[in-house]
């Protein structure tokens, strides 16, 4: 088989849609092109009947009822509806917030308006593995506190955090506890009854389903959680979430999570099996490397490396057949490197030359190995071109040096 | 990013990467940039102490690919002048010669610093300093 270029390693970015997805989402465009809100006729029928398989296949990947699923466009609209809406209507009961450092600007954005507004946000900080653990929610934890929003699992560096635990912290307190499963959804067993989860943002497009399709989890009972709506009109969606349902982007979702459902387990095997082969390659080759985040903790898919002295733009550049993503802040507008590894302490070398590799469904082991040899040929290419590569190889240690002001 | 094809012309094969004995007498070693801004750049002459020509150039680059082009190019435009002419190299012409991005001008900036750091290190050393 000949290797197909480029190659795409950046799913936690975005994933191509699964065809069978499209499959299911092709006669909602044109023969089913009903409105599910149109109660009087057979086209509005069509539609609501599509849109209530897809409660029940999304509910049933994530152990919830159908009727707690919120349809929203996608997850960063799940966050700022929940997030918000929360802290909206709990107001009374107290201020206080509780996130982390290194979540999603969909979260830490709101929080930091509410901020803004008044209320008070703790933002935990993860150590060097990148993981928030239950004890440091604990300790966090005060008599205002109204929310906890920790993500299931970060999407730069792909560490999990102890979400059972905290949701046990937060049952036991009285605190509602949202989680950002976006990278997690549909690639692990998710269980928001065992998990002690109020609030779930999720989105088809990370687990090959459509752009622009995402929903919410809000639990019904034990406790029932409401929430001010930001977008407002027909009362749709329990009336937190109002506008015409995207049929076509929801029965993409449904099937997506029927798919994910299904395999889940054979593909985290072999994710997990694909993503050793290349840390392994690739750390085994190059003695500089080191791989982000815990060691075990962590999606199937995702690797995070980092290439001391070597900066990532250019790493990306001289493997412009694969398709990854750096944290290197050359790759942006703004000369910050990124803020999710230097809150796991990374040094401004280490934070300026890190490559996301994220794993996916149609990924080889082909690929993989071709992966590997491109980055150990690219990244020794430019040790050789490194001034700080030549400084440490004579012995000098680079947090020592005084570096002219730029 | 778009770069334009000098950009990755220099990037692919970038010319003059090396080192010169910056202990020599001959040799200016100019280094600027810092770890945390994501760019460090080295940049070296070898000067004619009886003409001032710089004979040789050479740089060692961390950074985007801006900056190892900037840099490449820089050593080729150096190779030749006298270090007066040298020192009127601008960064403006590397922005132009390289059709850099606007957030991207910072690199060509960066050679600039370091070839005046290069040219001031050789100065230095052979009591030549003079007033700006």
């Amino acid at each position: 088989m000949t290797l197909k270029l480029p190659i795409y390693m950046d799913h936690n970015a975005t994933t191509p849609m699964d065809p069978r997805v499209l499959d299911a989402m092709l006669p909602y465009f044109t023969e089913h092109f009903g409105n599910a809100s149109s109660r009087n006729h057979s086209f509005g029928w069509a539609a609501e009947d599509a849109v209530d398989k897809a409660r029940q296949q999304v509910a049933s990947l994530i152990n919830a009822s159908p009727k707690e699923i919120i349809w929203t466009s996608g997850a960063t609209e799940s966050n700022n509806i929940a997030i918000k809406g929360a802290a909206d209507m709990y107001a009374k009961q107290g201020k206080h917030i509780i996130s982390a450092v290194h979540e999603h600007k969909a979260v830490l954005d709101p929080c930091k308006r509410l901020q803004r507004e008044g209320y008070d946000v703790t933002f935990l900080e993860p150590g060097q593995d990148g993981v928030i653990y239950a004890e440091q929610v604990r300790e966090a934890i005060r008599d205002d506190t109204i929310l906890v929003s920790v993500m299931w699992a970060n999407n730069e560096v792909g560490t999990a955090n102890e979400i059972p635990e905290i949701g046990a912290i937060c049952k036991d307190k009285g605190v509602l506890f949202h989680t950002d499963a976006t990278q997690w959804v549909g690639k692990m067993p998710t269980d928001v009854e065992a998990a002690g989860i109020d609030l779930l943002s999720a989105t088809a497009h990370k687990m090959y389903g459509p752009k622009g399709a995402g929903f919410l989890y809000v639990r019904r009972r034990k406790p029932r959680v409401r929430l001010a709506p930001i977008i407002e009109g027909g009362g749709h969606e329990r009336g937190m979430r109002s506008g015409t349902l995207n049929v076509t982007g929801i029965v993409g979702l449904g099937a997506a999570c029927e798919i994910c459902a299904n395999e889940m387990q054979s593909e985290a095997e072999r994710l997990t099996a694909l993503r050793d082969r290349l840390v392994d390659g690739i750390t085994g080759q190059i003695e500089t490397a080191v791989l982000n985040g815990h060691k075990t903790r962590r999606l199937p898919h995702t690797a995070n490396i980092s290439f001391p002295y070597v900066e990532g733009e250019s790493l990306m550049m001289a493997m412009k057949e694969i398709a990854v993503s750096s944290g290197s802040a050359c790759t942006s507008a703004s000369l910050e490197p990124s803020y999710v590894l230097k809150a796991l302490g990374a040094g401004d070398e280490i934070a300026h030359s890190s490559i996301r590799f994220g794993l996916g469904r149609f990924n080889t082991e082909e690929e993989v190995d071709y992966t590997v040899q491109q980055v150990v040929k690219s990244v020794n290419h430019l040790l050789a071109m490194s001034p700080l590569y030549d400084m440490v190889k004579e012995g000098i240690d680079l947090a020592t040096v005084q570096w002219g002001a730029h | 990013m778009a770069y334009s094809g000098k950009v990755i012309d220099h990037y692919e094969n970038p010319r003059n990467v090396g080192t010169l004995d910056k202990d020599a007498t001959t040799v200016g070693t100019g280094v600027v940039g810092a770890p945390e801004c994501g760019d460090v750049m080295r940049l070296q002459i070898q000067v004619n102490p009886d003409t001032g020509v710089i004979e040789d150039a050479k740089f060692k680059t961390f950074g985007c690919g801006s900056a190892i082009a900037s840099s490449s190019l820089a050593t080729e435009w150096l190779k030749g002048k006298t270090i007066h002419e040298a020192e009127d190299i601008k960064n403006t012409q590397i922005v132009e010669e390289l059709s850099l991005p606007p957030v991207k001008i910072h690199c060509s900036v960066l050679a600039e610093d370091a070839i005046k750091a290069a040219i001031h290190d050789y100065e230095h050393k052979n009591g030549l300093e003079h007033d700006d």
